[in-house]
Formats: structure tokens, C-alpha cells, sequence
């Protein structure tokens, strides 16, 4: 009995394969929330230079302005705003669950298709403003 | 010796044995985030192109740099208690996940004793 010998191949569907399993809504969002999170917890250290450039002096603020307004600089900073807003539209998400809130699978898909809209049009309004208004890069 | 029953001693702590304290942080830490992130994002966006002496203007002002601190605070405060989690959730290994909590926790208060020495230093 315990040496049964184990199907070594199996017609029956096996658990949700990675490349052929529809990801569902919440759970795309519940993992990008954890990715923006890490994400922007790396952005800590931006934050972090910033203020010590303005400390420092010109040549070290300087430096960190020349970076930011690189090309490579943009697009780190882009994803940094764009990981700060979709935390916080998707965190809101959560504060709502955590009150009893929006768990309806009609509800919780429409908040997280919200959260990935709102977050992705946040991000470029913040660029649009930069380039546009203020007519310099960041 | 405590005359509390084995029961009432470990009553709603569950297997973390400090209850719902770190769920709890991480809540009140994100509601006083939600407010404070908007600010810094619209504080930057105006800073954009800004002159160094600007900036330091702009901080040292007493509500900037008082809001400029809760910021730092309340995201690297938010920051330790998610990527514990995240630690948690996929180190397994014991001597690896102790190593990564507390590299966690060191990360957080360099990084904001830097940035709180930063904005002491320019708004003083």
C-alpha cells in the first residue's frame, strides 16, 4: 500500500499554471501593492539624498538635480511617483476592507481596475504638470 | 510569578504574541500617510527646478518642516512593518529572516536619522 507507484503523468488538470491562468484583478493588485511597497521603500533613499543634498551644498544639490533630470533619473522618478500613488489609491482599498467595506467580487474588481487607472493617470498628470507648467524637467 | 491563568495570559495575542499591536500600526501609520504623501508629492512638484536656497527656504518654514518630519517618520515607520511581512512571508530559513529583520529595522533608523539630521540642519 505505501509503495503505490505514482502516476507519473496525469490527464487531469493540474494547480493554475503561471503562463496559462487569468490572473484575477485583486490578485494582480494584492501583489503590485507588495512590489510598490518594496519599491518604494528603496525610494526612501531618494528622499534620503535629496535632503542631505539641500544640507550639504550647492555641488552636492547640483549633482542630485543633474541626476534627477537624466533620462535614467526620469524614469526611476517616474516609477517612484507612480508606486507612491498606486500604494495609496490601493491602500485606500484596503483602509475600506479593513472597515468592512467593498468585498463584493463586483466591487473589489471595479476598486482594483480604479486603483491601476487612477494611479497610472496620477503619475502622468504629476509629469504633465512638471514638463508643461513648469517647463523644466524635474 | 502571575496568578493569571495560562488562558487569560495568551488570550487574543495568537501566535505572534503581540496580538493585533502590528496590525494595528501598520492601519494608523497608513491613514496618517495618505495626507502626508499627497503633501510631499505636491511639496516636490513645486520645488521642481527650485534653486538650493529656495528649497531651504521652503523648509524652513516651521509647517513644512514639522510636516516634512511626520512624513519621514510615518513612512519609515509604514515601511518596517510592511517589508516585515514581506520578510516573513518568504524567508523561511531562521537565521536568514532574523538577519533580514533586523537589517530591516537598522535600514529604517539610518535612514531617518539621516533625514531628520538633513531637515535639522536645513531648517535651523
Amino acid at each position: 500500500m505505501a509503495e503505490q507507484a505514482r502516476p507519473t503523468a496525469t490527464s487531469r488538470p493540474i494547480s493554475p499554471h503561471m503562463q496559462i491562468y487569468r490572473w484575477p484583478v485583486t490578485m494582480a493588485t494584492s501583489i503590485v501593492h507588495r512590489a510598490t511597497g518594496l519599491a518604494l521603500a528603496a525610494g526612501t533613499l531618494l528622499v534620503a539624498w535629496w535632503l542631505i543634498a539641500i544640507a550639504t551644498g550647492p555641488h552636492a544639490y547640483n549633482l542630485f538635480s543633474m541626476v534627477a533630470r537624466s533620462l535614467g533619473g526620469q524614469i526611476v522618478l517616474f516609477g517612484f511617483v507612480w508606486s507612491l500613488a498606486f500604494h495609496l489609491f490601493n491602500g485606500l482599498r484596503h483602509l475600506g476592507w479593513d472597515s468592512g467595506f467593498g468585498f463584493e467580487v463586483r466591487t473589489a474588481n471595479r476598486t482594483g481596475v480604479g486603483a491601476v487607472a487612477l494611479s497610472l493617470l496620477a503619475a502622468i498628470a504629476v509629469f504633465a504638470y512638471a514638463y508643461l507648467e513648469k517647463g523644466v524637467y524635474i | 510569578m502571575s496568578a493569571q491563568t495560562p488562558i487569560a495570559r495568551v488570550e487574543g495575542l495568537g501566535a505572534s504574541h503581540s496580538g493585533t499591536s502590528h496590525f494595528w500600526r501598520q492601519r494608523v501609520s497608513a491613514l496618517a500617510l495618505v495626507p502626508l504623501s499627497i503633501w510631499f508629492v505636491c511639496m516636490a512638484l513645486s520645488l521642481i527646478g527650485a534653486h538650493r536656497y529656495e528649497a531651504i527656504a521652503f523648509l524652513s518654514g516651521p509647517v513644512n518642516a514639522i510636516l516634512m518630519a511626520l512624513f519621514i517618520i510615518a513612512a519609515l515607520h509604514h515601511m518596517v512593518l510592511g517589508v516585515q511581512v514581506v520578510i516573513e512571508d518568504y524567508v523561511h530559513g531562521e537565521g536568514p529572516k532574523i538577519a533580514l529583520l533586523v537589517s530591516n529595522q537598522f535600514f529604517a533608523w539610518l535612514v531617518g536619522a539621516a533625514c531628520l539630521f538633513a531637515l535639522v540642519k536645513i531648517a535651523l
